[in-house]
Order: structure tokens, then sequence, then C-alpha cells
């Protein structure tokens, strides 16, 4: 190394330094985690463990096929489906109003200089609600609403509601304030007002984002239904969770078929809309 | 064909600058301000030409006059009345009585050009008809003879990103037309037009602006333009360098103006970024 000669020091990248420094922090830092998380990848690959493991996964194939139980997993499914939706439906109805109080992208006073100290105020507030929202796993709502309604979807949909709010809001307001602001501000600089310039600049500017970033969650909220079906929330976790308990390796198939299944339909369905707003 | 602004004659706003001085709101605190104090009378109806080279303050006194910054020093009045003093809510209605268009036409891509038209409108309509005016496009004769006095009336239907670039700025003019404003602020309406769409977007905004009677000042890199008004003020070094009637601007002046920056006083404007690409839309998944 020491042969090559050095390039003059105006022609070495002086970003250089700062990178390797700041991947050896890295590097560094990751140690203590994976400590910490009992990383030891390498038990899996042992004779024991691995005769364990392919028996459990053994037992998946084949699939159960028949008649009476596809049905039951097409009803559990569109079920799932349900849930996941009227949950993303509900968590709109509370992040939209939240992600435009909390959006500095619509602050009138911020037009000319900085936000006045009332507006940062509720902002800030509105984000602190968000992070509330969010920060509660959707699991621990789930449990708490089995107990006040009850097992069954409902618990299903409030619990996706609560926490998937709070994930929208900000996110929402994240994509509003990254984006082209131009628009919205030159339509406030003109007097208008704040949703006016909502509708007319900030949504026309970022609804394939906002679309697909919806569609993203709605595919996550189908998933979170199946984890909450684990803790008696209806739809297909439910009947996962049972026939997990039965040791019925081919019912879980099947049922994990239908989730690939669900996901490639929200794939699709993003894929599309994106391709119409775009 | 439909009138363009349905009120009639709007009285043109009055501007009164005493002492104003502003800074970009990017700039540090202990900065020169880039407009240094300046002083000035635009009555009701003038109409006003702005000139000087590039970083003269040109855009910082239009955003200043405009309301979209806050003087650092002395004191604007609008109609007599200081904006600044207002409460939030009175301000933002007295915003709705001026149009500032910016030097980047501010048209989202995936409007169409009708709806980038109509939302000059705002300020006038209530939430309810705007949100309507989503649906159904809330006065399509008046935005279509607004674009036609642009010569660009088949684009009515268009999407702002189809449009090229000096498409754009005529949209972004003819805003203006259908604004309720009365004091019209136009930054570099000319950027990215060639010379004869130039002349005769300057031609339709005077003419348009004296029928209606409202005050217009524009900045313009264009000094043959800026001749023909009435009044031309120029800039340097963010300091008045003279205020006289476009017919009393001789070539001499200019020059002075222009010492140190003559390429743009001897090129003819900024090459026009005529096809400006509409920007990539980013999908990012979190």
């Amino acid at each position: 190394m020491s042969a090559v000669a050095l390039p003059r020091p105006e022609l070495r990248d002086p970003a250089w330094a700062r990178r390797v420094f700041g991947a050896s922090v890295a590097a560094v830092l990751l140690v203590p985690l994976l400590v910490a998380t009992e990383f030891r990848p390498w038990v899996l690959v042992e004779p024991d463990n691995l005769k364990v493991t392919l028996r459990f996964l053994g037992d998946f194939l084949p699939p159960k096929v028949d008649p009476e139980f596809l049905a039951l997993v097409a009803r559990e499914a569109w079920r799932t489906v349900a849930i996941a939706t009227a949950g993303i439906a509900l968590a709109l109805v509370l992040a939209i109003p939240l992600t435009l109080a909390s959006s500095a992208a619509l602050s009138v006073s911020a037009l000319a200089g900085r936000m006045h100290a009332l507006p940062f105020a509720l902002r800030q507030s509105v984000r602190g609600l968000l992070i509330v929202l969010r920060s509660v796993p959707e699991l621990v709502w789930a449990l708490v609403f089995v107990r006040v309604v009850g097992l069954g979807p409902t618990a299903g949909v409030l619990a996706i509601a609560l926490t998937y709010s709070g994930m929208l809001g900000k996110v929402y307001g994240e994509i509003l304030e990254s984006g082209e602001a131009h628009p919205a501000t030159a339509l406030l600089r003109n007097g208008a007002g704040r949703l006016q310039a909502f509708f007319y600049g900030l949504l026309p500017t970022n609804a394939a984002e906002l679309t697909s970033y919806t569609v993203y969650r709605w595919e996550c909220a189908i998933r979170s239904s199946a984890v909450l079906g684990f803790v008696g929330a209806g739809g297909l976790g439910m009947q996962m969770d049972m026939s997990m308990k039965m040791f019925n390796g081919s019912e879980v198939s099947t049922m994990l078929l239908a989730f690939i299944f669900l996901v490639w339909l929200a794939d699709l369905a993003s894929a599309a809309l994106r391709r119409a707003l775009g | 064909m439909t009138q363009a602004t349905p009120s009639g004659a709007v009285a043109g706003l009055r501007v009164e600058l005493a002492g104003l001085a502003a800074r970009h709101p990017a700039a540090r605190g202990d900065a020169a301000p880039a407009l240094k104090p300046l002083s000035l009378t635009i009555g009701p109806g003038e109409q006003v030409a702005v000139i000087g080279p590039s970083g003269a303050g040109k855009t910082t006194l239009l955003h200043a006059v405009a309301c979209a910054l806050k003087p650092a020093a002395g004191g604007i009045a609008l109609d007599g009345v200081d904006p600044w003093a207002l409460p939030v809510r009175a301000l933002q209605r007295l915003r709705g009585r001026l149009f500032l268009a910016p030097q980047t036409p501010p048209l989202p891509p995936r409007q169409r050009v009708v709806t980038a038209l109509l939302a000059a409108r705002l300020p006038r309509l209530g939430l309810a008809r705007s949100l309507r005016s989503l649906l159904y496009p809330d006065d399509i004769g008046g935005a279509w003879a607004a674009l036609a006095r642009f010569a660009l009336a088949d684009k009515l239907w268009e999407r702002v990103d189809r449009l090229s670039g000096g498409e754009r700025q005529r949209v972004g003019l003819a805003r203006a037309l259908l604004s309720p404003a009365s004091l019209w602020l136009v930054d570099e309406p000319l950027s990215a037009l060639d010379p004869t769409r130039a002349r005769q977007a300057v031609d339709t905004l005077t003419r348009e602006a004296a029928a209606r009677g409202v005050t217009l000042v524009t900045t313009l890199h264009q000094t043959d333009v800026a001749t023909r008004f009435a009044r031309v003020i120029g800039l340097r070094d963010g300091e008045l360098a003279f205020d006289l009637p476009g017919a009393e601007v001789t070539p001499a002046r200019l020059a002075s103006l222009y010492a140190q920056h003559e390429h743009e006083l001897v090129a003819a404007p900024p090459a026009p970024p005529d096809e400006v690409a509409a920007p990539a839309v980013t999908m990012v998944c979190r």
C-alpha cells in the first residue's frame, strides 16, 4: 500500500475520513446489540435443532385443500380483509385531521419568518398525541379491547385504528412537509385558507405518495390482523392460532398461502393506484 | 365571452414604503439586508417595472410588498394599513387582495390547467365552493378567457406537467387575471419566454391591469420591455438607483445601473429553460 504514491492533499476526498469514522462507530455499536439479543444463528444448523425444525416444517406439507376447509379459509380471509379495511378507514378518520393540524407546510404565520408560539405549541402537542397513539402496540390495544367488547373482530378493528392513525398521521405529515411546498405556499401567500391550500396545492402534489403509503399500511394491517387473531380478535389469525395449537401444520400452510395471496393483491392495487395517480 | 373578473373594476391598491429594509429569510441576522432602507409610493393603478442586475434586491422588494417577508426595518402600508400590525386573520384577508406571481410558476405538476388557474380565485371562494370546484370546475368560461389572452386556450384541460416551461409561465401569469387581487406583483414574468411571446405577455398583463385599475409591479430582466412602462425603478445593491418615467431611462443610466454586470444588459434574457422536466415523483415507502 505504501508503495502507491498518495495524491496531492487537495485531490483527496475530504469526506473520506468522516465516512470511515462513521462506519466504524456503527460497527462498534452493533456488537453490544447483538450480545444483548443473544444473537447466535449457528444454533439453527445444529443437528438436534435441525431435526425439530424439519419435522415442524414437514408437517406443513401438503397444504390442506378439502373444499369445506377452503370455504372456511375464504370466509376468514374475507373477515381479515374487512378488519384491516375497517381499521384503516377509522384510522384515516383520526389521522387526516391530525395531519392537517400538525403539518407546518400549512402554517400561515410561518409564511413570513418563524411560526408563532401558539400554533407551534399546538402542532407539537398534536405530534405528541401521534407518538402516544403509535407507540402503544396494536397487540396491547387489542388485549384491552378484547376485555371491553369481547372476543371478535371489533377489538381488532379498534386496535388497528388507534395504532395506525398514529403511524399514518406521522408519515402523512412528513410526506407533506418534504414534498414540493411551492404551490401551497404561493396559494397561502395570495390569501387562500389552509384547507384550500391543502386541497389545491399540497394534495395534488403529494397524492401519489400518500396513496402508495396508505395502501402499504393497509397491507401491514392485513398482516397485523393475523397477529391480533392470536389474542382473540377474529379473522384468519384466530383460525391459525387454533390450528397451531392442534399441531395441524397443513391447515397453517393453507392459511399462510392465503396471506401471501392477500399481500400480492395489495401490491397489485398499490401499483394500479400509483399508475392512475402518476 | 365571460369577463375574467366578475367584480368589474377593482380599485388598485396604494403601496407606501417608508424606509423599508428587508433581508432574505435564510440570511443570517447580521448579514447586510438584501434591500436597504427604501422609501417610495406607488399609487393605485400605477404600473411599475423594477430593473437591476442580479442580486439587486428586486425579488426581495416584491416579497416585502407582498407581505411574504417581514421588514427588517422601516414600514410598509397597503392602502394606508400596516399589514404587520394586523391580526393573522386580517393579514390573510389583506393577502387575498394582492397577487404574487413567483418566477417559477407554482403549479402542481399533476393538476389540470383549469384547476391551477381557478386556484387564483380561492381567497374569494368559500371552502365549500372551492371543494365543489374540484369536482366540477367553478368557472370554466373565466379560466378559458384568461388562457385565451395568453394564446393558450387549447391547453385548458391539459395537465400542468404536459406543458413546456414557457407555457407554464404563461399559465402562471393567466392566474393573475382570475385572482380578485387589486395589486399584482409579478417576478420575472418573461424568463422562460421567447421575445415575441414575452412582448405579447407583457402587453396582456399591462392592458388587463389597466382595464381593471389594478396596481402592477413587475421585476424585469429585459430593459427594452421595462422602458415601455410609465415608471421604472432601478435597483442596485439593494439601493434605489433611479425612479423615473420609462422614457427618461437613457442607455447611459442603464449602463451605470448594470456596471460590472454588462453581460446581463447586453445579452438576451437568460437562456429560457423551455422544456423544464417535471420533477420525478419519488415514491418512498416507510
